[in-house]
């Protein structure tokens, strides 16, 4: 009978508490993703409005079916994103991997400075982080100027490069931009890593090449399969970036939302346009987490 | 044992540091740039006068700030004071409700069994799997589609009609950081040695009192990391607040990106600096006081 009455009144309280929280991502998160679905099946009316009718139209014109034919603009953009997305966390991972070495192995007084200076970056606005990036790439900016400084010592001819606006840019500033999202999680992993097992390997005759590849990286995994969906997700759906270093030239599904909603005023397309980003997106996270389990597996066995 | 470390991972570890810090000791230099056009770096302004140049001048010689002359124009810039007014109230308000609901929902979560826990689980990882700019369309949706029906009802007009703004941006902000606060918190409550709890209330404390005497203060560290983690995601974000923001609700990162696409001077750079400089300070004081509540 007690226990009966606790468990009762535990429901209640539990649901008290999670009452706000429940409420407030039912309405501003569930109810909006619904009704994008909803939004994605419809049409444009002449003022700009929706129009709620169900019609794969608007899917069909991202996959490039028009009634004149074949249009390959939209795919080109999607393809662009998830191929911009794949060279930024490839190259994110690489760049990271190091420093994150190297703070899981410096010794512990240091460990938290270093930690600590790999946050403030981050901590600096993130549209901030894209203006300093313009000033270092543009055609009079720091980059080129230091380069045309050591060419005149050298006595080279020099002419600026055309670093911004431009595609090359607009990876730059990715990288930058999610750089410590990889660096955290590989550094968590690694940290984890038992000194003794370095020494085993070393005992058992393994050489630098092959400690790395067959203790460090694999214990080393859980770390980048978590960052990889840190820094791709954001990568895929961010427009600000390529909006500014790539001067309206780089089109990624995210601008393409962005104006469709804005400038266009086709928020039916948008918000179709939204659902493939958000597909495609769950896609690569559910295939990159199930292929890391089936690699797992392999590491035990 | 000596750790045997290659230096080429030094040398790596070095020149990743650099990439991180190079844009950063670029800003803050340009924020001293005599040239207006802030292209190329002109050397500071070292004249002291006691008037502020011409606006027209593309060179500042002299100013009566002298070196800070851009930090100086940066107080008189009313919609710069009016964006990070905005920035600060939607931050403080976001952080404060979104802290105190999100921790509610942890302690629900980690201690009781309701209807709709697993409902509760998976909606709240749809922020932190989905992208933003989906989340900003759907809230702009919403709203649009629930401010049109409100204002046809009830038949607002002009100035009285419902619209976007410091509100719907603040609700916004609270939905993607609650996930985020009941995380860290749900983290702390995992480490919990519920024998405290019962011990308080052994000695005759009532839950409630057990609550603020007992578990309280030792999730606070957790409630503090929570808090400063909803705060700074507030400040940063764009996407949201570009989608669900109205006229007069302007944040600085809205206005950075606003004068980006337009002229920038050396001003944007000295807030900038103003800018991480505050940030170090912040963290500096709360490193400062976690290490003294540890």
């Amino acid at each position: 009978m007690l226990q009966r009455l606790r468990a009762s009144r535990d429901r209640w309280l539990g649901l008290v508490l999670i009452a706000p929280t429940l409420l407030l991502l039912t309405a501003l998160l569930l109810v909006p993703l619904i009704l994008v679905v909803i939004t994605s099946f419809g049409s444009r009316s002449p003022d700009g409005n929706v129009i709620y009718t169900f019609s794969f139209e608007n899917y069909l014109r991202l996959v490039g079916i028009t009634a004149e034919g074949f249009d390959p603009l939209y795919v080109e953009i999607l393809w662009r994103s998830v191929w911009l997305a794949v060279q930024t966390t490839t190259l994110v991972i690489v760049i990271a991997f190091p420093l994150a070495y190297f703070v899981a192995r410096a010794p512990a007084r240091w460990r938290n400075l270093f930690l600590f200076l790999i946050l403030v970056p981050l901590w600096t606005n993130f549209v901030i982080r894209i203006y300093a990036w313009i000033m270092i790439l543009r055609n009079q900016g720091v980059l080129n100027s230091l380069l045309g400084w050591a060419a005149s010592l050298v006595g080279l001819p020099f002419q600026p490069l055309d670093l911004y606006p431009s595609a090359g840019a607009v990876l730059v500033g990715m990288i930058y931009e999610f750089l410590p999202f990889m660096i955290l999680p590989i550094y968590t992993s690694l940290e984890k890593i038992d000194d003794s097992l370095f020494e085993a390997a070393a005992d058992l005759g393994a050489n630098a090449v092959r400690t790395f590849l067959r203790v460090t990286l694999p214990l080393a995994l859980p770390g980048i399969v978590a960052g990889t969906i840190l820094v791709f997700i954001p990568v895929m759906g961010t427009f600000i970036v390529s909006d500014i270093l790539g001067g309206r030239q780089v089109i990624l599904v995210g601008n393409l939302i962005q104006r469709q909603f804005l400038d266009a005023r086709d928020a039916a397309f948008g918000s179709a346009a939204s659902i493939i980003l958000m597909a495609l997106t769950l896609v690569v996270t559910v295939f990159y987490t199930r292929r890391f389990g089936f690699g797992e597996e392999i590491v035990k066995a | 044992m000596t750790k045997r470390r290659s230096p080429w991972v030094t040398l790596a570890a070095i020149l990743v540091y650099v990439f991180l810090y190079a844009p950063i000791v670029v800003l803050v230099i340009f924020s001293f740039n005599s040239s207006r056009t802030n292209v190329t770096f002109a050397g500071p302004i070292t004249g002291f006068s006691a008037e502020f140049p011409d606006p027209r001048t593309s060179v500042v010689t002299a100013s009566p700030c002298g070196p800070f002359h851009w930090f100086c124009t940066l107080a008189g810039n009313r919609e710069l004071i009016n964006a990070a007014r905005n920035t600060l109230t939607i931050a403080f308000t976001s952080t404060l409700i979104s802290t105190t609901i999100g921790t509610m929902a942890a302690l629900a979560l980690q201690r009781y069994q309701f209807p709709v826990k697993t409902f509760s689980e998976v909606s709240l990882y749809i922020p932190i799997v989905i992208p933003e700019i989906v989340m900003g369309i759907g809230i702009l949706t919403l709203f649009g589609a629930l401010f049109r029906f409100l204002n046809a009802s009830l038949g607002l007009t002009g100035d009285g009609r419902l619209a976007m703004g410091i509100g719907t941006v603040i609700l916004s902000h609270i939905a993607f950081s609650v996930p985020f606060v009941t995380l860290v918190v749900r983290a702390r409550l995992q480490g919990f040695d519920k024998a405290v709890e019962e011990a308080a209330m052994d000695l005759y404390a009532n839950e409630w009192r057990t609550f603020w005497r007992v578990t309280l203060p030792i999730i606070a560290p957790g409630v503090l990391s929570g808090g400063l983690l909803a705060f700074t995601l507030s400040l940063d974000d764009f996407v949201i607040t570009f989608f669900t923001t109205g006229p007069g609700a302007t944040t600085l990162p809205i206005y950075v990106y606003g004068l980006l696409r337009r002229i920038t001077t050396p001003e944007l750079n000295a807030l900038s600096t103003l800018w991480i400089a505050l940030v170090f300070v912040a963290v500096f004081i709360t490193q400062r006081l976690e290490r003294r509540a540890a």
